[in-house]
């Protein structure tokens, strides 16, 4: 009998792909709410590096009938000392483990691993940049391609051959190019042809066809079209986020970290959902200056503060380089909110004259020490001076947090997609 | 002088193909196995796990329910927690064997001889394999039902077919046909069957009979109880075969995804009645092969204490008071029940003469062992063949819980004279599905009132139903039979215990 000894192992892998995605998108609202909660816990590198989660069952639960309690019968293997008519003790721990609810809990918290893009995508989800494209969207940055109709020329890889034969065709038809049956029945006919002056006749109009054949080509160059394609830009929403961070000596270390993981998740969220977003990152001490971020995330600084010196910074780049009719602008800002007092007037001016109007979205994160609540303080300067002004009506969202769980959401709040709380205020 | 098989641990397909000749011989030869042809699959851990969430088989339709099984096993196994089997085994034709690539090619020595000789043998000779799958249609079989259901998908929406395939799962283990007597089942045929349905509905549409005038109805209340029953097929515990047949509205291809799903569901009813006996006949089959091969000299000697090692891990029995037990192992009591038959058939004592004249000395060992092979199951198999010199081997003994009883736990029954018969009785009893399932069964339809459907629960010994999982699982059959059901839990004496009302959720008017 003959064996077949197949090797699967080259066969592609993630057959359950697609039920594993059915699953997430069923338990989809309790991974994101375990997703947040999980982050909540963990480094910001962690949270991007996907892991484990837990989910409560319940939604996720396969109900069969089961039975349980009643009398029951059991027989079991390694009586060492029991004879017939003895009683056992009930105790606690072993009926528990017996019965049948035991097997009922361990599937009450489910865990599973998540990859790090499901783990990412899921958290950020529901995140959006408020307000994008409503400048001017220009800059044909992308092009794409598209057919459009058919040309005389081009590559032979686009030759398009039903088009091609159809006109073929046409012109075989149009000029009367005989067929191959007619030649067939003509040479019949010759060969049945008892007449010779008849025959050749016959023989005459059989070279006249054959010369025919010859003249008129099955295929002519003529014929022959191609696909033609033809690039289209395809606009793209411009937008620029600039992060300014204060850097200065009021902020202790906690503060910078706080800060540091805010603009982390920021600058994830910006890289994976929008292709096109410049980031400048501008970090501020009593002077700004524009870094890469690996000098804005790792680079040590210390010095005095002045707010202002980073707005102007943040002014001089939009004009030198974001004109705001051509692009979306968005800041975030983190600070301690000591500021100097001088300085006060000056950054209420950049901010209200210069920044916020070219703005679509201004972001401020309060940073303060841990376990400070942020109430039983008076406000700072500068959330004293941004609160003036959000209350006249700029574009402006603050936020306080003092904790590393508070991060998440925050963040969460901040970038929370607002389309659906507007079309519920609009109408 | 014979050769030996492989050198070391590794191997390679030409050593895999030597292996399988030589199991092959010594099964056929030695054994007298009667076998499917083999198909042996070489698959990674990864394509093992996918095979773990499709309930073992090759392919199977999408369904979230096995997401969950694979993100589950996938954790587990990450973290250590599981290790992964070495072979599963398919009960079609040919029989498929996966075996796991990490394998050693001791390891895969075993496996072959378990998984392609011993299961492969049980599936093809056992009478409830014969008489409830058909091995050859299978794998067509979930073909079809894997492309049936996504074009149902295609057809009316994915949130729609899940709807009634975890309807349907929820009562899968109620899609049984527990007794014989209706034709074999012909997966081949049911699959063109389905397609012959489908066109000649397409055939004979005629949206104007949508428009012909009904006639007065007739009155129903006429019809008496008997001849209800007798119409409905009642009382029917074949949940699902009573929905895909009566249920009022449910569209064609929601009675075929039933269908289905009882299909399925019929083609493991023998391997969960035969649990002990199929791990038996393998493990049996696979010492003795083993052992023959290493008598031969085809495998060494080390080789052979590695074997003995794996062997003595898989037929390993903890004791009730060990933090290891959880019941009885199928593979170990199974094995050694074999190995005691084949003590009893070729040195038999007294006691043995008196307890089974029919085998005692018959000396023919295989012999009875394939007419064991084929002709038993579980319940009926320990029932007839436990020995009492193995339960004082094991030292068995029979508990019996009252809650009502304050003393505790009784010992009821012990390996002893007075207690061999009761204990083992016991145990038979232990390892019958139709005991261990709860009996449920459609007994009525109220065809002239409001068409509720009402179930019995015949209660034994006391259990009830989980109450939040009855809940959900009649919630589930209401909204396919759409409209109310109840489930009343009776005792023997026909007692109202417990009575469940359910009625039908609202479908979304997206439907």
């Amino acid at each position: 009998m003959p064996i077949h000894i197949i090797d699967r192992r080259l066969n592609p892998g993630g057959k359950s792909l697609e039920n594993r995605q059915r699953f997430l998108r069923r338990a989809k609202s309790l991974v994101q709410g375990a997703v947040k909660k999980t982050s909540q816990e963990r480094d910001i590198k962690d949270v991007l590096e996907g892991g484990e989660v837990t989910i409560p069952l319940d939604g996720m639960h396969e109900p069969r009938f089961r039975r349980e309690g009643g009398t029951r019968d059991m027989v079991l293997p390694g009586n060492k000392k029991f004879i017939e008519g003895d009683y056992l003790q009930r105790s606690g721990q072993g009926s528990a483990k017996d019965s049948g609810p035991g097997e009922g809990d361990s599937e009450d918290a489910f865990r599973f691993v998540l990859s790090r893009d499901e783990f990412v995508d899921l958290f950020l989800d529901d995140l959006e940049l408020p307000d994008l494209a409503k400048r001017k969207i220009a800059q044909t940055e992308s092009e794409g391609i598209q057919r459009a109709g058919y040309t005389t020329s081009g590559s032979p890889a686009n030759i398009s051959v039903g088009r091609t034969v159809r006109r073929a065709l046409a012109r075989r038809i149009a000029l009367k190019r005989p067929g191959k049956d007619e030649i067939e029945e003509l040479e019949a006919a010759i060969a049945a042809c008892t007449d010779e002056d008849e025959r050749l006749l016959l023989l005459a109009q059989l070279d006249k066809l054959k010369a025919k054949v010859k003249r008129i080509p099955f295929i002519d160059p003529l014929d022959i079209r191609y696909r033609r394609f033809e690039t289209v830009p395809k606009p793209v929403a411009q937008a620029v986020m600039f992060c300014l961070m204060d850097v200065s000596g009021s902020m202790s270390e906690h503060m910078k970290d706080l800060a540091k993981r805010f603009y982390m998740l920021l600058y994830v969220f910006l890289k994976r959902r929008y292709k096109h977003v410049e980031i400048v990152f501008i970090r501020h001490t009593d002077r700004a200056e524009e870094v890469d971020e690996q000098t804005f995330f790792y680079g040590p600084a210390s010095g005095g503060t002045l707010v202002s010196s980073a707005l102007q910074a943040m002014h001089e780049i939009v004009r030198e380089r974001f004109n705001p009719s051509d692009w979306n602008i968005y800041a975030a800002q983190a600070s301690d909110g000591d500021n100097s007092y001088s300085d006060g007037e000056l950054t209420g001016m950049l901010l209200t004259d210069r920044i916020l109007p070219a703005c679509q979205f201004f972001a401020y994160l309060e940073v303060g020490e841990s376990g400070g609540s942020a109430f039983d303080l008076s406000d700072s300067s500068l959330w004293t001076l941004y609160e003036r002004l959000r209350n006249s009506g700029a574009p402006l969202s603050m936020r306080k947090v003092s904790e590393r769980s508070e991060i998440f959401p925050v963040f969460h709040d901040l970038f929370q997609r607002r389309d659906t709380a507007q079309e519920k205020a609009a109408p | 002088m014979t050769e030996r098989l492989f050198e070391g641990a590794d191997w390679d397909f030409h050593t895999l193909q030597r292996i399988t000749d030589a199991c092959e011989e010594v099964a056929k030869n030695d054994l007298g196995l009667d076998v499917y042809p083999n198909q042996i699959e070489v698959i990674t851990a990864e394509q093992m796990l996918d095979a773990y969430s499709s309930v073992g088989m090759p392919l199977f339709y999408k369904h979230w329910s096995f997401g969950k099984q694979f993100a589950y096993h996938e954790a587990s196994y990450r973290k250590g927690l599981m290790g992964l089997a070495y072979e599963i085994v398919i009960n079609s034709s040919p029989c498929i064997s996966y075996l796991m690539e990490e394998n050693t090619a001791t390891m895969q020595t075993l496996v072959i001889a378990h998984a392609a000789f011993g299961h492969n043998h049980f599936f093809k000779n056992n009478y409830l394999f014969k008489q409830w799958t058909d091995a050859d249609g299978i794998l067509d079989y979930l073909d079809f039902a894997k492309n049936y259901v996504m074009q149902c998908e295609e057809r009316y929406g994915r949130v729609e077919v899940e709807r009634t395939l975890d309807a349907a799962h929820a009562l899968m283990s109620h899609g049984i046909d527990r007794y014989p007597g209706k034709k074999k089942l012909d997966l081949r045929e049911e699959e063109k069957r389905a397609g012959r349905r489908r066109q000649h509905e397409e055939e004979v549409f005629n949206d104007l009979w949508r428009t012909v005038p009904k006639g007065a109805s007739k009155t129903r209340s006429a019809i008496s109880l008997e001849r209800r029953r007798k119409l409905l097929g009642l009382p029917q515990e074949n949940l699902l075969y009573f929905l895909e047949k009566s249920a009022p509205r449910l569209a064609p291809w929601q009675r075929e995804l039933l269908r289905i799903v009882r299909h399925i569901a019929q083609y493991f009813y023998p391997q969960s009645q035969t649990k002990v006996m199929n791990e038996g006949t393998a493990t049996y089959v696979h010492y003795r092969i083993m052992t023959k091969l290493h008598q031969q000299g085809r495998i060494t000697d080390g080789n052979f204490l590695e074997f003995l090692g794996s062997h003595t891990n898989v037929v390993f029995q903890p004791e009730f008071d060990d933090p290891r037990f959880s019941g009885f192992n199928p593979y170990a009591l199974g094995f050694a029940m074999m190995q005691d038959i084949e003590r009893i058939v070729t040195s038999p004592e007294d006691e043995d003469r008196e307890w089974f004249p029919d085998i005692a000395g018959k000396n023919d060992v295989m012999g009875v062992l394939r007419d064991v092979w084929a002709n038993y199951r579980d319940e009926s198999f320990i029932a007839q063949f436990l020995s009492p010199k193995l339960m004082r081997q094991l030292r068995m003994f029979h508990l019996h819980d009252d809650p009502e009883e304050r003393a505790g736990i009784r010992v009821d029954a012990i390996h002893d004279e007075r207690g061999f018969r009761r204990v083992r009785r016991e145990l038979a009893r232990q390892h019958d599905v139709g005991y261990i399932d709860a009996n449920i069964e459609v007994v009525d339809v109220d065809l002239s009132g409001d068409r509720r459907l009402i179930l019995h629960h015949h209660v034994i010994k006391g259990s009830q139903l989980n109450e939040t999982d009855a809940k959900r699982v009649l919630q589930h059959l209401a909204d396919l039979w759409t409209y109310d059901v109840s489930l009343i839990e009776v005792d023997a004496s026909d007692k109202v215990l417990r009575e469940y009302v359910v009625s039908p959720r609202p479908i979304p008017a997206a439907a």
